[in-house]
């Protein structure tokens, strides 16, 4: 049992560098003119701990669980929503000089 | 509903994670960006699908009404918010976002405890700090970027010390929590401690270093979600939450690297005080006050103008008029282009979308790097509510707090024409040397106004 835990934490160590590093690739090369709606659209990413809300959800052990796990989906579904709508509305503001005639 | 094994919900986070990969690459550049948006937007339903489809959840009747309530809040918000209040909504969204994994954290403890190993609970505890000061901290910043409160940073004499006992005792009572995880009021003490950290940490910093402030608040926030993943074993919210870490972090560097300040030096430096020696060495010279109908004399026959807007040109809503007088010079035969510091606005990038909304064309605008070089050729560079950017002192004078921070050089411009609220200084509390160059010309009054009547002016000079 212990070595099974030991070895998701190794997996999930190896699973979080990577990322991280992904990230930090990716995002290096966005361009400077999009660093708003990159912003927006990271957070609406990170709002998945709507995912994680809904597994704690499976199992709750008494109303106030339940309760404070439904305030976090309330939350998480919240930034979904608004984070997704408005990098959408921000993309489209920009226009390259032909789109303007 | 269709449901799916647990077995199998694995390789939909994968299709998942892919999604948000792809979807940071496609915002590299404006033409494949709101395909980047879709494909972040396909991610989050098979996440959310795959898990509802897997797990057996209790209640699906309240996860339906926290969405819905969740939709309600946030349709609004999604739609409506204008371009300059876009800062205050993501402090807002950090705000949220940190809070619901704090909750979520919360949650996990209490639905597990005692029976939580020493690696779990001392995440958990990491997680819930760092959620909780998050939400404080990005609840202040909200507050201030919405002049809730006012933006001056909040800073008294010992107030690093605080910082550090409050951080760590709430790190101690956490480790304290990891050896033996049944101690709940530990948690219960802990969890305020973190909140006024937040709050401690953020009431110090002012407006100009926001920019940086919610880069880092991000970071936080993304961090605090991929610890989330390692405590319920869960890949999608690890790789997410290392996305937003990053991206938080990668945008904290490019800002404090345009401030040529550290981390350290923002979060518990203390600017915007003790300057005020400089000003009584600046008096006896002389600001030349000049009139629109000057300023469009200038522009008459001007063949290339810069124009330098900043947070001022936000708060005075000018982007619209900004853009009326480019067209106009442009119609004229100028070339007319943006010169966009990374930290001008109150956020990564906040120019570009106010400049954007204006409808001006993104090739129009142009980084700070590329704009330089272009300077001494400008016959005029407009400066439109910018100040600190601007400071040749940041160049030449070793004494100045912005001293060794990268400017835009607009003092190498033929003409400058500076418009300005009044003669008080920038944030930084310094002066601008700027203002007493011979070829400035300072035009005082509400940014809006001034650049309105200069458009009139330019037309009747047009003819």
């Amino acid at each position: 049992m212990v070595g099974l835990i030991q070895t998701d934490l190794a997996i999930n160590l190896l699973i979080f560098v990577l990322a991280t590093f992904l990230g930090l690739e990716l995002v290096r090369h966005v361009s400077r003119l999009l660093h708003t709606p990159l912003m927006s659209l990271t957070n609406a990413i990170s709002s998945i701990s709507f995912v994680a809300a809904l597994i704690v959800l499976v199992d709750p052990k008494n109303d106030l669980i339940l309760a404070i796990a439904i305030i976090a989906v309330a939350l998480a579904a919240t930034n979904i929503v608004s984070g997704f709508m408005i990098t959408e509305r921000i993309l489209r503001m920009f226009k390259r000089k032909e789109a303007k005639k | 509903m269709i449901s799916i094994p647990v077995e199998y919900v694995e390789y939909l986070y994968i299709l998942s994670v892919a999604c948000f990969a792809l979807s940071l690459k496609w915002m590299s550049e404006v033409r494949t960006s709101r395909f980047g948006n879709l494909a972040a937007v396909v991610g989050m339903l098979v996440a959310v699908g795959a898990t509802l489809a897997a797990y057996q959840i209790q209640r699906i009747d309240l996860v339906a009404l926290g969405v819905l309530v969740g939709a309600v809040i946030g349709t609004p918000i999604g739609l409506k918010v204008p371009m300059t209040a876009v800062p205050q909504r993501t402090a807002m969204s950090h705000a949220f976002g940190s809070l619901a994994v704090a909750l979520v954290g919360v949650a996990e403890y209490y639905n597990h405890v005692p029976s939580i190993d020493i690696f779990t609970m001392a995440v958990l505890g990491g997680e819930m700090v760092l959620g909780f000061l998050t939400f404080t901290g990005s609840c202040i910043a909200f507050s201030k970027l919405q002049g809730l409160i006012p933006g001056k940073p909040y800073i008294y004499r010992g107030r690093n010390l605080v910082s550090i006992a409050i951080l760590g005792s709430a790190i101690a009572l956490a480790v304290y929590l990891a050896i033996d995880p049944s101690q709940q009021m530990a948690l219960l003490v802990m969890i305020p401690l973190a909140l006024l950290f937040g709050f401690n940490l953020i009431m110090g910093i002012g407006g100009a270093d926001m920019p940086t402030a919610i880069a880092i608040l991000n970071s936080f926030a993304g961090m605090s979600a991929a610890a989330l993943g390692f405590i319920l074993n869960n890949q999608v919210l690890i790789v997410a939450g290392a996305l937003d870490g990053s991206s938080g972090f990668i945008l904290a560097v490019i800002m404090s690297q345009a401030m040529n300040r550290s981390f350290t030096n923002i979060l518990f430096g203390s600017v915007g005080k003790a300057v005020e020696g400089q000003q009584s060495a600046q008096a006896g010279r002389v600001i030349q006050q000049y009139t629109v109908e000057d300023v469009a004399t200038v522009l008459d026959g001007a063949r290339f103008v810069i124009i330098v807007p900043g947070y001022g040109m936000g708060v005075a809503q000018a982007q619209f008029v900004v853009k009326e007088l480019a067209d106009l010079l442009q119609t004229a035969g100028a070339d007319v282009k943006f010169a966009i510091h990374p930290v001008a606005g109150r956020m990564p990038g906040h120019m570009n979308v106010l400049l954007a909304e204006a409808n001006v064309p993104y090739d129009q605008l142009w980084e700070m790097e590329k704009i330089n070089p272009l300077f001494p050729q400008a016959d005029v560079a407009i400066v439109v509510g910018a100040n600190d950017v601007t400071n040749p002192a940041a160049r030449n004078r070793t004494s100045s707090p912005l001293y060794g921070m990268p400017i835009l050089d607009v003092d190498k411009a033929k003409t400058i024409v500076f418009i300005k609220r009044s003669t008080r200084p920038g944030f930084a509390g310094v002066d601008n040397d700027l203002f007493y160059l011979p070829n400035t010309m300072m035009v005082f009054g509400d940014a809006k106004q001034v650049l309105t009547d200069l458009v009139a002016q330019v037309k009747k000079h047009i003819g």
